[in-house]
């Protein structure tokens, strides 16, 4: 998409003068305006959007909240409760940040997995990819300790778990463990240190985030088919197109946010994150936040040694492992062609593999006995089977469907099926939807 | 469009039908034993009906206001509520001179004075409800062992799971009433007859409603009659229990109408402008077959 130069013309005196000594409006003219895009896009591309609104939501929010908060022990608990109770809307802003954490997440899924189901992250993309699974493991580091801060007995125990998985690592683990803690149990240099690395962060992301956008602005968006745009016929500008359609993706799901927000602000969090934290009394099951549930699965799923690895060990590998999986992805699918839309069966193993997530989420939260644990393991070993096997083989073995030659033929044959639109539309009977 | 929804569908029924078959496993496996339960609490939490309930519930005054009477005639001998201010109180319909009276009926104990004596006041609205016992280790001795929890936050912290599918169904229903459904199938829960054969441990009570185990240590707090309502209201165990919930969410919750209506607003908002851009967005791409 770089490859045309800029149709930025300054128009007024002062455009001219920035543009002859730092020209920001042409860098924002051709991002944010001229900004070829395909014209095939579907809602599924209105999440990067939707998620730098989330940050910047959640970085605004943080700060307030950053400006009422006390991170010490003692203290911790009931500075949160007084912006609950006494701070002019607090309690607007501290839910909009805490269920906000979960809306990120919901969107960051929604846009993994279209990645994987478009199978954006295939060259020239893989960069672009890797940026992305980069800011989605800052993501996950900062989710964790943003929920620690409230000192509630979910946050402590929940950090004294995850902290605890560094143990496991041979030789240095106890060393890691306790350089994240500041000592030997979660106290409070450890919620300090978390405090002071939650708010660096999001700041981290924001600069993966413009390394991101940087490198999809490179190689330009993937599209609902896969094809790579050949003609200038095949995109249309970002302004208005893109903004139009993006403004109303974000709207949509701003409404199911504050949904949530105004209405079940705890439910997407534990009661016991209201008692404050205990060292001496465990929680009956400790839970992480509902977005590492799949994790969690995969981590107590190893319940068993294999040879030198202990199972506490091969949990932990297994659990990053997972998230390890998505940084090969590029290089596991073998397929020639990107979108699942031409890959019958490759969309069957993709929404087998989404099912499996959300069936790993629910075991995550259920008690690690009886037939969960085998559940869990069995719903382990597809996920890793998924990346593992099913991506490159597929790939090899596979016939795809006929690939139309361009996006706008694709756009044209689409709509000769009758979707209503004037442009091309003939009484055809609708076949396909 | 019309083969996402399909595929989401599909999924749906794939994932429904894999926790069904998952959970009848699971529950044919577990031993039903009534005398040596494994998982608490063994009777579910009623659902009430609550004012403060859905979109546009908002709290009973006179209803907290009786919850109070309860809550400071008799919860407040043994339990603390340190993050309530008296001010807090004007949610429950009081004036502010009804406030400051009611405050002045506490001792406050403050200091250090300029002489550098502690010394007792009585208590102003922005003042908070003063704990029964000078700490947690006092609270806990005098009470078997344990301390009983404070009560500011107990309608959010407290919370029976509620399982697949009614999980799913809640987001829809707006379930946010499980803290005082708990507190008040709790307090109703007591008198009743153990089954056969199971062990009730010395000094604790059965409540087959109560979260971590088949007993608790609290004794059965309120009976009929004891607390003296003057609005008419039926003076019963049921009707003492339905109050205090209310009021304990009012403690943990007081800005919940404030939310709802604000909530509201926003709803309506992001609809009408939600409406505006999705018509400017088909204008947009109108002469764009895409």
């Amino acid at each position: 998409m770089s490859e045309g130069h800029s149709t930025y013309t300054p128009k007024t005196g002062i455009e001219r003068w920035f543009d002859a000594r730092m020209p920001l409006p042409r860098l924002i003219y051709d991002s944010f305006v001229a900004y070829p895009v395909p014209r095939n896009l579907n809602y599924m591309w209105t999440f990067g959007g939707i998620l730098s609104i989330m940050l910047v939501s959640q970085i605004l929010t943080g700060i307030v909240l950053a400006m009422h908060y006390t991170s010490d022990t003692n203290l911790a608990f009931d500075s949160v409760e007084k912006i609950m109770r006494d701070v002019n809307s607090g309690w607007l802003l501290r839910y909009l940040h805490s269920n906000g954490a979960s809306f990120f997440f919901v969107a960051v899924y929604i846009h993994i997995f279209r990645g994987l189901f478009y199978g954006s992250y295939k060259a020239p993309r893989e960069l672009l990819w890797i940026l992305g699974c980069i800011i989605y493991l800052l993501m996950m580091a900062t989710g964790f300790m943003g929920y620690v801060l409230p000192w509630g007995q979910m946050s402590f125990w929940g950090a004294t778990v995850i902290t605890g998985f560094f143990s496991a690592i041979p030789l240095v683990g106890n060393w890691i463990q306790e350089l994240l803690l500041g000592g030997f149990a979660v106290d409070n240099p450890t919620l300090n240190r978390f405090f002071a690395l939650h708010y660096l962060l999001p700041f981290m992301i924001a600069g993966v985030v413009v390394l991101h956008i940087w490198a999809l602005h490179v190689v330009g968006q993937s599209n609902p088919t896969g094809i790579e745009v050949k003609s200038k016929t095949d995109t249309v500008a970002f302004t208005p197109y893109a903004t139009i359609k993006d403004a109303f993706g974000m709207i949509v799901f701003l409404f199911f946010f504050a949904y949530f927000v105004f209405y079940l602000p705890n439910y997407l969090g534990h009661p016991d994150n209201y008692t404050v934290a205990n060292p001496l009394k465990t929680p009956a099951h400790i839970v992480p936040e509902w977005y590492f549930l799949p994790f969690y699965a995969i981590l107590r799923a190893i319940t068993f040694n294999i040879g030198p690895i202990n199972s506490k060990l091969g949990g932990v590998l297994c659990m990053f492992g997972a998230i390890a999986m998505l940084f090969l992805v590029p290089w596991l699918d073998t397929s020639k062609v990107r979108s699942a839309v031409y890959r019958p069966w490759y969309k069957l193993f993709f929404w087998l593999f989404v099912a499996d997530a959300i069936l790993l989420g629910w075991l995550g939260s259920q008690p690690a006995e009886g037939a969960y644990v085998f559940m869990a393991q069995m719903a382990t070993l597809f996920y890793f089977a998924f990346f593992l096997i099913v991506m490159p083989v597929l790939g090899l073995i596979e016939t795809p469907r006929r690939l139309p030659n361009s996006i706008t033929e694709a756009v044209l044959e689409k709509n000769k099926g009758g979707s209503g639109h004037p442009a091309g539309a003939t009484a055809a009977p609708e076949t396909k939807g | 469009m019309k083969k996402i929804l399909t595929s989401l569908a599909l999924l749906g029924l794939v994932v429904a039908g894999t926790w069904m078959s998952s959970a009848g496993a699971i529950a044919a496996e577990e031993e039903h034993n009534a005398a040596a339960p494994t998982h608490f609490p063994i009777n579910e939490p009623k659902e009430m009906s609550w004012s403060f309930a859905g979109p546009f519930g908002t709290y009973d005054k006179a209803q907290l206001q009786r919850g109070l009477k309860v809550y400071k005639e008799v919860c407040s001998a043994c339990h603390s509520m340190n993050l309530v201010a008296f001010r807090t109180l004007e949610g429950l319909g009081y004036s502010e001179a009804q406030i400051k009276t009611l405050a002045a009926g506490y001792t406050i104990h403050d200091g250090p004075n300029d002489a550098g004596d502690m010394f007792d006041r009585p208590g102003k609205p922005s003042d908070h409800f003063p704990a029964p016992f000078p700490n947690e280790q006092a609270a806990a001795s005098a009470n078997g062992g344990a301390a009983p929890p404070d009560m500011s936050l107990l309608a959010k912290a407290r919370g029976v799971e509620r399982g697949f599918p009614r999980f799913i169904f809640d987001i829809f229903t707006q379930y946010a009433q499980g803290g005082p459904d708990y507190i008040h199938s709790l307090l109703t829960g007591y008198d009743q007859t153990p089954p056969a054969g199971m062990v009730i441990p010395e000094g604790t009570h059965y409540n087959p409603y109560f979260l971590s185990g088949v007993s608790l240590k609290m004794p059965k707090p309120l009976s009929d009659g004891q607390v003296t309502y003057d609005d008419g209201s039926p003076q019963t165990v049921d009707q003492y229990a339905r109050d205090v919930s209310a009021f304990l969410m009012f403690a943990a919750e007081p800005h919940l109408e404030d939310r709802k209506k604000t909530g509201f607003r926003v709803m309506i908002f992001l609809l009408l402008f939600g409406a505006l851009v999705y018509m400017t967005k088909r204008r947009v791409w109108a002469d764009v077959a895409h």
